[in-house]
């Protein structure tokens, strides 16, 4: 890179100039790898699975779904929380790495807010199947319907609000890049997809010129976001996990459930942002950038909130079980002794227990570890949300457990897994490497103006370029 | 709906005293139905005039012959058999699937291990956990002291069921039941045939009660075990004719309310007498 046709001067001096980063933050972008087509192929379909078996519910009514009476919440409801707490990963990782000054963070940050970005959108399509008449959705965005006490009204702005977050979050720190970008395709040869791309990043840099001065302001933004994310991302965990709390039923009055929520958020969210640099990192071929040390870092941030989601765990089921109401104490035992059990001990093994082995040996902790335990953590934690969900909407409230004779009697409802939230399910969780595919073709993996601004400050051993 | 009520409450005020307090059904209850539902067409061909002026003319909170009445429910437990035909007539009246049970009668068991019987309809709370929780707004609360859905509001969130302690609220989780011709139109006060999608809930037959009728449950329990009445008036009647003074009646026999703790405040009102222990609930 010899002509620089963006007036950067300052930085242009003194940033070490990496065409190896910038050809490799590009090459998702100018490249198609042969596997690229067909994966896009089968995870679109996938997803138009799940959306012909939302088609044939709205038909035939949330019956199919598995629902009644018995239990009126169940998978849509877990999986809304689930997608919405892995899009968490996004904001830990840019966020709060970025407010301590972890240089580490580098190489990760776009795609960690990548799959925020992607991850959040698709958490919220969860309400649609969630819903009863989804042809009515439009009340939630017209004012005169808005009963302002609901705490689903309350989880409907947070969510917004944080996406909107998300997105300037995802779009700042492009901006610089966007300018590299297109100071990059100067060089390609024109083609319609050159000069989509050029466009494209156009549009991004807007009147960014690279100055320092712009730098600096841009890095202020960019700053204030960061810390904005946070409590955002805190306040519309709680307030889903509010949509449960704030009634009378035993399972969900919990005031344990906010930072409970919030703290499986984070938990899942690293998770999955380990799964999602670890396949960008082998499919795109960024091993000289993110490294082996970057996953561990991240492990054990991981089972950071692993450890304290055990605990909450802990001391959630131990005071209901030991001291709770009748209805709170039967609920528990449903879920250590009961017809939950396997479900709850298969997190507590797989999500719990597991990833902090993993992590707690050094022969253990390398990427396929990490890479595992990050799995496990996904997995288990989606089991989790069931166990969270789905046991409280299934206890009887009139006819107690105890009336009947015993902590585990009782008419408790069932709800049945069926196709239709199945193909649902899987095609979100299809949705997300297919959107992130997509996203990588258009924008840098790579956070190229943050890698080399830090590996100037820092030395390029520290973040890993 | 207000309106409607005021409307049919001057027309048939007097008839609907007279019935609540002399306590038989006399007049026909299909022959009543017709005549309210002629009585509708002709408010409808006089046309909106008619009912601005009514309106008007009446301040919200009063009809010319009293207050607004204030609808509650007395149930007997002493006297409950666990027939089930009040979950039956329900049913019939509103065209509902067998699991939607908004009169339900649960088989409870005594300190003693014996069974007894529990009719839940809706509890009518004065302080519904159900209705602020909806984020359209679709639950709300009548003058008469009635909580109904607005089911052409209803998106089908199921926070409402989440809400109420008394699982007293029932989805439409398919196709409702086909009903043929209702002789009210579809809406909160009379909720037929229902709407998929949509949550719907024990209305103690709301669009009949301004006809003097008493609700389904109520004339058709052979028991005699459901009373209903107003509180304003201090009276309440049970499908055998038999007429109580509502105050009196509670207080003579230790009614009790469903879980009272909740700070619901029910206008259903249960005379135990099995030793049970109705406080006995999950959540307490």
């Amino acid at each position: 890179m010899t002509d620089v046709i963006i007036s950067n001067e300052g930085r242009e001096q003194s940033a070490p100039q990496n065409a190896d980063l910038r050809a490799a933050a590009l090459r998702p972008v100018l490249e198609t790898p042969r596997w690229w087509w067909p994966s896009v192929i089968v995870l679109t379909v996938l997803v138009l699975g799940g959306i012909a078996a939302w088609v044939y519910q709205v038909a035939n009514g949330l019956g199919t779904a598995g629902y009644n009476d018995g239990a009126f919440w169940a998978i849509y409801e877990a999986n809304l929380v689930t997608f919405i707490g892995v899009s968490y990963g996004g904001a830990v990782v840019s966020a709060i790495l970025r407010l301590t000054h972890a240089a580490w963070r580098a190489p990760l940050t776009r795609i960690a807010e990548a799959t925020a970005l992607v991850t959040l959108p698709i958490g919220m399509v969860f309400i649609i199947p969630h819903l009863g008449d989804p042809s009515r959705i439009w009340e939630l965005v017209w004012p005169p319907y808005w009963n302002l006490t609901s705490p689903i009204l309350w989880d409907f702005f947070a969510v917004s609000t944080y996406l909107l977050a998300t997105i300037v979050f995802f779009y700042l720190p492009l901006v610089p890049d966007a300018a590299i970008a297109l100071e990059t395709l100067e060089g390609e040869v024109p083609s319609t997809r050159v000069t989509v791309r050029k466009t494209l990043y156009r549009v991004l840099v807007g009147r960014f010129g690279g100055t320092p001065y712009e730098h600096r302001r841009l890095n202020g933004a960019i700053g204030l976001i960061a810390i904005m994310i946070i409590p955002m991302a805190v306040s519309v965990h709680s307030v889903l996990s509010f949509a449960f709390a704030s009634s009378s039923r035993p399972g969900y009055m919990e005031t344990i459930l906010p930072v409970y929520f919030v703290v499986a958020a984070l938990y899942s969210g690293v998770a999955l942002v380990v799964l999602t640099v670890a396949a960008s990192r082998k499919l795109f071929h960024l091993e000289a950038f993110v490294t082996p040390r970057h996953f561990v870092r991240l492990g054990f941030l991981m089972i950071a909130f692993g450890a304290a989601y055990l605990y909450l765990t802990f001391t959630e089921y131990l005071i209901d079980g030991y001291s709770g109401t009748a209805g709170a104490s039967a609920w528990v035992y449903q879920i250590v002794a009961g017809r939950y059990a396997i479900p709850f001990w298969l997190y507590f093994v797989a999500g719990g227990i597991a990833p902090l082995f993993i992590m707690m040996f050094k022969r253990l902790r390398t990427t396929g570890g990490v890479v595992v335990a990050s799995l496990l953590v996904v997995a288990a934690l989606w089991i989790k949300r069931l166990v969270i969900v789905i046991p409280p909407a299934t206890e009887p409230l009139v006819n107690s457990p105890l009336a009947k004779g015993g902590v585990l009697a009782g008419n408790w409802g069932t709800y049945h897994f069926t196709w239709v939230p199945i193909s649902i399910t899987v095609a979100a969780t299809a949705a997300i490497p297919l959107l992130l595919l997509v996203v990588f073709r258009f924008f840098p993996i790579l956070s190229v103006s943050e890698i080399e601004e830090l590996a100037e400050e820092h030395g390029t051993q520290e973040v890993g370029a | 709906m207000t309106t409607r009520h005021d409307n049919e409450l001057v027309a048939e005020e007097d008839a609907g005293r007279e019935e609540l307090t002399a306590a038989a059904v006399t007049i026909g209850r299909r022959g009543l139905l017709r005549a309210a539902a002629l009585g509708s067409l002709g408010v409808g061909v006089l046309g909106a005039l008619t009912e601005t002026l009514a309106a008007a003319a009446e301040p919200a909170t009063t009809t010319p012959s009293g207050p607004v009445k204030q609808w509650c429910m007395i149930i007997d437990l002493r006297l409950c058999n666990g027939c089930k035909v009040c979950t039956t007539a329900c049913q019939t009246a509103h065209y509902l699937h067998e699991d939607q049970t908004w009169m339900n009668v649960y088989t409870m068991t005594n300190a003693a291990g014996e069974n007894y019987f529990m009719p839940r309809p809706c509890q009518m709370c004065e302080d519904p956990a159900c209705v602020p929780v909806c984020p359209v707004g679709a639950n709300f609360r009548t003058p008469e002291g009635l909580t109904l859905v607005d089911q052409s509001k209803c998106i089908g969130t199921r926070i409402c069921m989440n809400a109420c302690p008394y699982d007293a609220r029932y989805f439409n989780w398919s196709d409702p039941v086909p009903a043929p011709r209702q002789p009210f139109k579809q809406e909160p006060e009379w909720p037929v045939p229902q709407v998929k999608g949509t949550v719907g809930k024990c209305i103690d037959c709301a669009a009949m009660l301004p006809t003097g009728q008493l609700p389904e449950c109520v004339t058709n329990c052979p028991m005699g075990v459901l009373y209903f009445g107003d509180l304003t008036s201090d009276a309440a009647v049970n499908g055998m004719g038999a007429t109580i003074k509502i105050s009196t009646y509670l207080a003579e026999n230790d009614a009790m309310v469903f879980k009272e703790e909740y700070g619901t405040h029910p206008r259903v009102y249960y005379i135990p007498g099995h030793g049970q222990d109705l406080n006995n609930n999950p959540s307490a």
